[in-house]
């Protein structure tokens, strides 16, 4: 009876639900961080990036595996290895009612690469960007480019007549104290608009009913709240307060996971976490040394490499959840990587070099952190300015808001940082963008390597490896470069990988996500149920 | 001719205090006594510090990461020499805690003396000269007293760190905590001086030292101010507790001491981390020793208040 009773009450409800029409859901999301700013080009992190890419869309697009697939063009090819021909998707409308064509693209295009603008590796300088006609667009470039869109999923377009009728032509850069139109408004041709924006509060997203795809989401809107202590993110999270957050920190994954309102999706992340060192100023910031940078000096690089315990960091701070890299790149994204091993941690050995350097008795230097962007960041500094004290190095720390750190180490800060812990995911899934972006040298002004080279290490053999993995097609042949590229940085130290971590989502049981490896939230893609 | 009766003896300053009516007062009450043992307590251990540790929480060369997340020592993962257990760091949560308190209490002590210099001051001349003077600086107190002490010091210590940049260091820190609690709790005193400043200034015995010509900034400080102290003194210990919370808030909200130096809020801010994963032990202890320093200081204020007012006498 009671069985039958029950299973009476099963079908009933499936009835029900079968019979309630999905209904426009609420979403609320809560990140550590805050994003940045409303403009797409003002800052490359992930983030801000993923938040941008629910208002605005890019020539092509990422799908839920990372496969680029057509975006605003519906389809390109390249009539010779030097031009790329793009043909724009027809009818589609910005969320003010501006229709999109080939103007917005050039005007992008133009935009993206001008002062200020931190994606300025999307398109060369030396690119040219013709307009063939109202939905056709040409990019002439000077050498061949077989990765040229590999990036451009998050180079998003935006709205030419509205820029400059809301004097929003030149890009914001991060650094910029007074916010811009564009940093305050958002008009894209994306699957959500803005409808407010208080930065650092709550920022509302609205469902464009416009969009030109059909919706794989049920939302009609998103509330965006930045929650930067981890354990009122958690309690939100348990008390169903908000149905989505990033990241879990590690010391709650149990806690979330034994909860009957949500679990956690972890994965590996793509992101590499790493230290880096001013190797270009004569004289190091914040250091009792004067006059010279002992950066400059290779042994004091592998001084402080050799300094760094990471099996510590990864059992004690991570605790377990890190995977320590000796590249500056996750080894799902490069196959080559199980050759490369990390120097043994050996402080005695470290205290050596520094000795032979002329430091004996270590120096004195400044140490930037976020401390709410990446997974324990602010505590894994600590626990390096712990290590580095015991070879005699004194770190002064300063562990501060993304918001303030990206503004004050990034270029359009003056790459003000002596020693900073930074996170990186190449945005093209593919190793040329961390030979480029953050390894490439960056002393020449009209070109875009090495723009996210804070420390500034340069080398010019490691750069023309880099050019020639650009042009390689033959994949073979292209890993043993990227391979000997990699084998040079690593023997000059010129930067100090720690690890990989793992991504975590506290994710309510009413709602389906798609994850994807880049750690971006994007939620036109999920599906909340009543 | 009667006789005059014999001087008593002069008795010893000790002897003098034990007899005096505050310390009867004192002895009736055994909260306060307890109250009392309860600073003294935490008082040494914050000034002896160094000999209690078992390492310096705030040199990073003797923080092992290896002893991170220790569990207090009774618990069946207590490890010695960690009394209280350590945080993620393998800070030992004791030493943090005496040294903590000493931040604490520095940053609390200074900021009400320099509350109270600058309240008794800007009270003294606004009660004694009086008019334009007296206004002005009584109009900035009521706007002041509009808002929360906590607000003043958060909006202080903001414009002061963006001033400064974002080099600073802990002892940088440390003063900037100072100034923005001395400039949010200076009213009360003002007030409060400034009050009896106007009962005592129409006193016959000021009268007499402005008729012999001392100057005024004489009779101000020598004359004036002594009869003042008795309320002052009863703000001042209450002003303590309350510094000491302020300072904790500031660092707990993450704009007071940094992780490297830190104070019992940023133990508290660290702890307060882990208070989901079961690691109780890392804000437990901190918000205990403040707790308990707070309540026994206000206690102390309590009494004192009552002791020192004639009326309840």
């Amino acid at each position: 009876m009671s069985i039958r009773l029950s299973s009476l009450a099963a079908v009933a409800s499936l009835i029900a639900a079968a019979l309630t029409p999905a209904s426009a859901q609420t979403l609320r999301y809560a990140n550590q961080g805050d994003l940045k700013s409303l403009d797409p080009y003002t800052l490359r992190e992930s983030t801000t990036i993923a938040h941008h890419g629910q208002v605005y869309e890019g020539l092509v697009a990422r799908d839920k595996n990372l496969q680029t697939v057509p975006g605003l063009a519906e389809s390109w090819e390249t009539p010779e290895p030097t031009r790329w021909r793009f043909h724009l998707r027809k009818n589609v409308k910005f969320q003010n009612g501006d229709p999109f064509t080939a103007d917005d693209v050039v005007f992008s295009a133009d935009r993206v690469r001008a002062k200020g603008s931190d994606f300025a590796t999307m398109v060369a300088n030396d690119t040219k960007v013709i307009k063939i006609d109202d939905y056709t667009v040409d990019f002439v470039l000077t050498a061949p480019n077989p990765i040229l869109i590999s990036q451009w999923d998050v180079w998003y377009i935006m709205d030419k007549k509205w820029a400059e009728e809301n004097n929003a032509v030149a890009p914001t850069p991060a650094a910029a104290t007074t916010p811009s139109f564009a940093s305050l408004h958002a008009n894209g041709t994306g699957a959500f608009s803005i409808e407010s924006h208080q930065p650092g509060v709550k920022t509302v997203f609205k469902v464009n009913p416009n969009w030109w795809r059909k919706p794989e989401h049920n939302l009609k809107e998103i509330i965006f709240t930045p929650i930067a202590s981890d354990a009122t993110r958690v309690a939100a999270l348990l008390s169903g307060e908000i149905d989505i957050m990033e990241p879990v920190p590690i010391q709650d994954i149990s806690r979330v996971n034994s909860s009957p309102n949500a679990t956690v999706m972890s994965g590996p992340e793509l992101r590499t976490i790493f230290l880096g060192m001013d190797q270009t100023r004569d004289e190091l910031l914040n250091s009792n040394i004067k006059g010279k940078n002992p950066f400059k000096d290779i042994r004091v690089r592998e001084a402080f490499y050799k300094a760094i315990d990471i099996e510590l960091i990864k059992t004690r701070v991570m605790r377990g959840l890190s995977t320590p890299s000796a590249l500056m790149i996750a080894p799902q994204l490069f196959k080559l990587s199980g050759d490369f091993t990390r120097p043994k941690y050996d402080p005695d050995g470290a205290k050596k070099l520094l000795t032979e350097a002329g430091y004996p008795d270590g120096f004195e230097l400044s140490m930037d952190c976020p401390n709410d962007r990446y997974v324990n960041d602010a505590a894994i500094c600590q626990a390096v300015v712990g290590m580095l004290a015991r070879i005699g190095v004194k770190v002064n720390l300063i562990a501060q808001p993304k918001a303030l750190y990206f503004a004050k180490i990034f270029k359009s800060g003056g790459y003000n940082t002596p020693f900073y812990l930074l996170g990186w995911t190449p945005s093209t899934a593919d190793s040329h963008n961390v030979l480029y972006d953050i390894m490439g040298c960056r002393d020449n002004p009209n070109s875009s390597r090495g723009l996210t080279n804070i420390g500034g290490y340069c080398n010019k053999e490691f750069d023309a490896l880099a050019d020639k993995v650009l042009q390689e097609t033959d994949n073979t042949k292209r890993d043993l470069l990227i391979k000997a590229a990699f084998e040079i940085s690593n023997k000059d130290f010129a930067y100090i990988p720690l690890h990989q971590q793992a991504l975590a989502w506290g994710v309510s049981k009413k709602l389906k996500v798609a994850q994807r490896a880049d750690n971006q939230v994007l939620p036109y893609w999920f599906v909340k149920q009543d | 001719m009667t006789d005059l009766p014999a001087p008593a003896p002069r008795q010893s300053l000790i002897a003098r205090a034990i007899d005096s009516d505050i310390f009867y007062s004192f002895r009736r009450s055994k909260l306060t006594m307890v109250a009392a043992a309860i600073v003294a307590v935490l008082l040494l251990l914050a000034l002896f510090a160094p000999l209690f540790v078992v390492q310096d929480p705030f040199d990073p060369r003797q923080l092992e990461l290896i002893n991170s997340r220790i569990s207090p020592l009774w618990t069946a993962d207590g490890q010695r020499p960690f009394l209280l257990g350590t945080d993620e760091q393998g800070r030992d949560i004791f030493s943090a805690i005496l040294y903590g308190m000493r931040v604490s209490l520095a940053v609390g002590a200074l900021g009400v003396a320099f509350a109270a210099v600058l309240g008794i001051g800007l009270g003294l001349i606004a009660g004694y000269v009086g008019g334009a003077v007296d206004t002005l600086i009584m109009r900035i107190a009521d706007v002041q007293l509009t808002f929360p002490a906590i607000l003043i010091a958060l909006l202080i210590d903001g414009v002061v760190k963006s001033a400064l940049g974002n080099h600073l260091d802990a002892s940088t820190t440390l003063l900037v905590l100072v100034v923005a609690i001395g400039l949010s709790f200076w009213v009360q005193y003002a007030r409060t001086v400034r009050g009896s400043v106007m009962v005592e200034k129409n006193r016959d015995y000021v009268a007499a030292a402005q008729l012999i010509g001392l100057p005024a900034r004489v009779i101000m400080l020598r004359h004036v101010l002594p009869n003042t102290m008795g309320p002052i003194l009863v703000i001042a210990t209450i002003n303590l507790a309350l510094a000491i919370i302020t300072e904790a808030t500031l660092s707990f909200l993450g704009s007071g001491m940094p992780d490297a130096m830190p104070s019992l809020g940023t133990l508290i801010r660290i702890g307060n981390n882990y208070l989901f994963s079961g690691e109780w032990w890392v804000v437990a202890f901190p918000g205990i020793a403040l707790a308990s320093l707070i309540l026994s200081i206000n206690l102390l204020g309590d009494w004192l208040r009552d002791a020192l007012n004639p009326k309840l006498r």
